[in-house]
C-alpha cells in the first residue's frame, strides 16, 4: 500500500474514509479461460462496482492478458479491490494508476447516426470538430469512430443524440502510466 | 459403456513408462507423488475409470462417504487434524454440485483441499449432456482456484499445481475438473519436482524484518497488551504454536483466541482468557475493548469477533499479523501491518524480544493489567447452576464441561468436532484445548452438518485416538447418512448429542430479538437417536436425567466401538455472555446467574 493511501486510511476526518475517489486499475492477467470470470465475479460477488471494463492479449507467447478496470469506492474499498484482485491465482500484477503520478487512459466509440438534410450535415461537421472519422456511410447514415478521453466521447456523444444517435458502441478505456515506469 | 472404455483394459499393477499411462493413472500417480494415502469421494459415471484404477492398487485407500458434501467436511477435517491437504473424489454434475457447501466452508477456513470432480467428454460440454454441469463456473467463487482440464499434456502438471496452490501462502480448497475422455485417453506423467510453480502465483511468506521490530517496538511500550490470536497459527504448523508459548512466556501477555485459533494456545494456561467475540468470555472482550497494543496473529477481524466495528477495541494500536495482505485494513484499519507466515513471524518477534533484554518498566504496568484481568475474571461468565437433585434434567454446558473433565481425568488426547449452533459454542467455552489441531469446527460458513463427516475424516487420520462430535440435534439430521460411513470403517467416533429439541440457536435468537416467536424452530418429529444408531448397527445410548450423565458419559469413552449418546437437556438454556448486534465489547449480556 502506498503511504499516500495509508494516510488517507488512517486520517481520522469521516470525510476523507468516506469519500469515494476513482482508481483505474490495470492488470496482468494469465490469458486462460475463466480467469476473467474470476476477476469480474471477485468485483460483483463482494459488491464492488465496475464503471468500465476492457481485456484483451498483450503478450501471446507469455500467454498474458491485460484487464483495465475503472471503479470508484472508499479509500478502504479501493485497497481491497486491489489486494483482492492480487490475491487471485491467475493475477500477476495490479496497479491503481490513479494512485501513480499519472496516466493516460483512452476509450473508442462508434457511434451510428441516421439523418439526413440539415441534421446530417450539422452532423459531418461536429464529427470535423472533434476529429472523429467517418467509417461507414450510407445514403441516411453514418458510422463515426472518436478514440479520446471518455469526457470527449461523452462529450460528442451528448451533442449527436438530438442529431439522429440511434446506436452506440463504446469500447471502455485502456490505460497506461505516463513515463518509463511500467506496471511491471 | 463406451468404446474406449472397454478398450481401456489396463492392469495397474505392472509398473509402466511414462507414455503408457492413463490419465486416470497419471492422476493416480500424482496422488501418490504428493503422498496422499487417503481421498474422500463417492463415484459415478464420470469418473468410472479413476475409480477402476483404484480398484487396482494398494497404495491409496479411499473412504467412501454417503454424500459429496459430507465427503468434503471428511478431507477438510482430515486435513485440519494432521496438517496435510485433504483429498476429494466426485463424479461429474450432482456429485460435483453437492461439494459446493463443503468447499466454500475450506474456503471459509483456509483449509487445504483438492477436489477432482469428473466431467463429461469433452465434446459434450455445452452440450446440456447428461450429468454435465458448469462445474468451474460454479464453483469459481468457492474455490481458491480451479481449472478445468481440457488439454490432457497438462494433466499431471495442473494436479501437482492444485497441491501446491491448496496448501501454500492461505491454503484452501482447489477443484480441479477432468473431462471422462482425458482419464482414458494416454497421457504423459510429470513427477512433482519437475513442475514449475504457476507463474502468476507467489504467495508472500518472508515477512518484512523492520514491521516486525515495528510490532516489538509497539509491545514493548504496552501498557495493556493483548494477543488475538486465530486459525492462522494452527495452519502455520505446530511451530507456529510452540513459538508462541514462548512468546507468551517471555513478554507474560495475556491472549484470546478465535473459535478457529483454540488450541493454538493451551486453554489452561493462565495467560489464556479463552475465545473472544459474540459469545467470548468477560474477560476476553473486556480485554479486547480496553487493551492498548493489540497484536492479531493469523486472525481477520471476523464480525463474529469485532461486533461493531466502530466500537471494536477503540483506544488500541493494532498490529496485525497474516500471510493474506488482503485482510490488513479490511475490516479494521492497522497500525502495523506485518505480511507473511506467522510461524515466520512469530519466531521473529521471539528473536527481537530476547536481544532487546527485559522490560523492567513494563513489569508494574502488566502487573496492574493483570490485576485489572482477574477482577474481570472473578465475574465467573461461565458459571451455571446444575441442579444436581436426583431426576434433574441436564444443562448442556454441564454435559460438555463433565465431558471435558471426564476425558481429562483419563489423559486422552483426544480430537472433537461439532456441528453448529448453541453447543458448538458451548464446546469452544467449556472444552479447552491444550493443543492445535484438536478442534474441528466450521467457523466461518457455519455449516450444520459439519460434525459429523469431520469426525469420520479426523477418525480416518486418528485411528486409535478419541474422537468426538460435539452435536447437537438438528445439525446431526443434515448429514446423519454418514452413520454408515462410520460402519462401513469400524470407526471409534463417539457421538455426543445435546438434544434441546430445538434448532437451539435459533431459538435463542427469536427469544432474546423477536418477542418470542418461535417461527419454525422447534425440531418436530425427530427420531428417536438411539433406536437410529441400533439401526445402522452403531449402539446408542440415552441421557434422560443428572444421575445417568457420569457414567453414560464413563460408558461412552469406555466403548471400544463407535457409540451414539442422545443426552436430553433442558429445552431454554442460552448461551452466555453474548454482545448483542450493534453493541460493543464492553456491554456483554451476561447468564441469568450473573443478572
Ligand atoms: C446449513 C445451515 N442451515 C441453517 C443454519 C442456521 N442455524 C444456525 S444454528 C441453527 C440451529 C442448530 O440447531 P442444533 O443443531 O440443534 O444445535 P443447538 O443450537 O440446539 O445446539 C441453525 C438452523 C446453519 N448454520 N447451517
Amino acid at each position: 500500500m502506498t503511504h499516500h493511501l495509508k494516510k488517507k486510511l488512517l486520517s481520522n476526518s469521516i470525510e476523507e474514509k468516506d469519500k469515494y475517489v476513482k482508481a483505474v486499475f490495470s492488470l496482468i492477467v494469465e490469458n486462460e479461460s475463466g480467469v476473467l470470470s474470476r476477476v469480474i465475479g471477485l468485483l460483483s460477488g463482494r459488491g464492488y462496482n465496475i464503471e468500465s471494463l476492457t481485456v484483451a492479449p498483450v503478450n501471446k507467447d507469455e500467454k498474458k492478458s491485460r484487464i483495465n478496470i475503472l471503479t470508484s469506492g472508499t479509500p478502504m474499498v479501493i485497497n481491497q479491490i486491489k489486494e483482492q484482485l492480487s490475491r487471485q491465482v491467475p493475477v500477476y500484477h495490479v496497479v491503481n494508476l490513479c494512485e501513480q503520478n499519472s496516466y493516460v487512459a483512452r476509450e473508442l466509440a462508434l457511434i451510428k447516426v441516421v439523418s439526413k438534410g440539415n441534421e446530417r450535415t450539422e452532423a459531418l461537421n461536429l464529427a470535423d470538430a472533434f476529429r472523429a472519422q467517418v467509417v461507414d456511410a450510407s445514403i441516411d447514415s453514418l458510422v463515426f469512430e472518436l478514440t479520446g478521453k471518455t469526457e470527449k466521447i461523452n462529450a460528442f456523444v451528448d451533442l449527436l443524440r438530438p442529431l439522429g444517435l440511434v446506436e452506440l458502441s463504446r469500447t471502455g478505456i485502456a490505460a497506461i502510466g505516463r513515463g518509463c515506469r511500467t506496471i511491471y | 459403456m463406451t468404446e474406449a472404455m472397454q478398450k481401456d483394459d489396463i492392469n495397474a499393477s505392472k509398473p509402466k513408462k511414462c507414455n503408457e499411462m492413463t490419465g486416470a493413472e497419471v492422476l493416480l500417480q500424482v496422488l501418490v507423488d504428493q503422498s496422499v494415502d487417503i481421498i474422500f469421494g463417492y463415484p459415478g459415471g464420470a469418473v468410472l475409470p479413476i475409480y477402476d484404477v483404484l480398484f487396482k492398487q494398494k497404495k491409496i485407500r479411499h473412504i467412501l462417504t454417503r454424500h459429496e458434501q459430507a465427503a468434503v467436511h471428511a478431507a477438510e477435517a482430515y486435513a485440519r487434524s494432521t496438517g496435510k491437504v485433504g483429498v476429494v473424489l466426485v463424479t461429474s454434475g450432482p456429485g460435483a454440485t453437492n461439494t459446493v457447501t463443503g468447499l466454500v466452508d475450506a474456503l471459509m477456513d483456509s483449509i487445504p483441499i483438492v477436489c477432482i470432480s469428473g466431467q463429461v467428454f469433452r465434446n459434450l460440454i455445452g452440450n446440456d449432456a447428461f450429468q454435465e454441469a458448469d462445474t468451474v463456473g460454479i464453483t469459481r467463487a468457492a474455490t481458491k482456484f480451479n481449472y478445468l482440464v481440457k488439454d490432457t499434456q497438462k494433466l499431471a502438471q495442473k494436479l501437482h499445481e492444485a497441491f501446491y496452490i491448496a496448501r501454500t501462502g492461505r491454503p484452501g480448497p482447489v477443484l480441479i475438473d477432468i473431462p471422462k475422455d482425458i482419464m482414458i485417453e494416454k497421457a504423459p506423467y510429470v513427477k512433482k519436482s519437475k513442475v514449475e510453480p504457476y507463474p502468476s502465483y507467489k504467495p508472500k511468506v518472508m515477512p518484512d524484518e523492520n514491521a516486525v521490530f515495528k510490532a516489538i517496538e509497539a509491545m514493548k511500550k504496552a501498557k495493556r497488551p493483548l494477543f488475538y490470536i486465530g486459525g492462522g497459527i494452527i495452519n502455520a504448523g505446530k511451530k507456529a504454536s510452540d513459538s508462541f508459548k514462548k512468546l507468551v512466556e517471555l513478554t507474560d501477555f495475556p491472549v484470546t483466541s478465535t473459535l478457529m485459533g483454540l488450541g493454538a494456545f493451551p486453554g489452561t494456561d493462565e495467560h489464556s482468557l479463552g475465545m473472544l467475540g459474540m459469545h467470548g468470555t468477560y474477560e476476553a472482550n473486556m480485554a479486547t475493548h480496553d487493551c492498548d497494543v493489540l497484536i492479531a496473529l493469523g486472525t481477520r477481524f471476523d464480525d463474529r469477533v469485532t461486533g461493531n466495528v466502530k466500537h471494536f477495541s477503540p483506544n488500541s494500536l493494532k498490529i496485525h499479523a497474516d500471510i493474506d495482505p488482503s485482510q490488513i485494513n479490511k475490516i479494521i484499519l492497522i497500525d502495523v501491518p506485518i505480511i507473511g507466515d506467522v510461524a515466520k513471524i512469530i519466531e521473529l518477534m521471539v528473536q527481537f524480544w530476547e536481544k532487546e533484554g527485559k522490560q523492567s518498566e513494563q513489569k508494574k504496568d502488566l502487573k496492574n493489567w493483570w490485576k485489572q484481568i482477574d477482577e474481570w475474571r472473578s465475574v465467573e461468565c461461565l458459571k451455571y447452576n446444575q441442579d444436581k437433585a436426583p431426576g434433574s434434567i441436564v444443562k448442556p454446558q454441564h454435559a460438555i464441561h463433565s465431558l471435558y473433565k471426564a476425558i481429562r481425568k483419563r489423559k486422552l488426547d483426544a480430537y472433537i468436532t461439532t456441528e453448529v449452533g448453541q453447543h458448538q459454542m458451548w464446546a469452544a467455552q467449556y472444552y479447552l484445548f491444550d493443543s492445535p489441531n484438536r478442534f474441528m469446527t466450521s467457523g466461518g460458513l457455519g455449516t450444520m452438518g459439519y460434525g459429523l463427516p469431520a469426525a469420520v475424516g479426523t477418525q480416518i487420520a486418528h485411528p486409535d485416538n478419541l474422537v468426538i462430535d460435539v452435536a447437537g440435534e438438528a445439525s446431526t439430521m443434515m448429514n446423519i447418512q454418514e452413520l454408515a460411513t462410520i460402519k462401513q470403517y469400524r470407526l471409534p467416533v463417539k457421538i455426543f448429542i445435546l438434544n434441546n429439541h430445538y434448532m437451539g440457536m435459533v431459538r435463542q435468537w427469536q427469544e432474546l430479538i423477536h418477542g418470542g416467536r418461535y417461527s419454525e424452530s422447534y425440531s418436530e418429529s425427530l427420531p428417536d437417536f438411539v433406536k437410529l444408531a441400533e439401526s445402522f448397527g452403531i449402539k446408542g445410548l440415552r441421557v434422560k436425567t443428572i444421575d445417568d450423565l457420569d457414567k453414560i458419559i464413563d460408558e461412552m469413552l469406555d466403548e471400544k466401538g463407535s457409540i451414539l449418546v442422545d443426552i436430553i437437556v433442558q429445552q431454554e438454556e442460552n448461551c452466555f455472555p453474548m454482545i448483542p448486534a450493534g453493541a460493543a465489547h464492553n456491554q456483554m449480556i451476561l447468564g441469568p446467574s450473573k443478572k
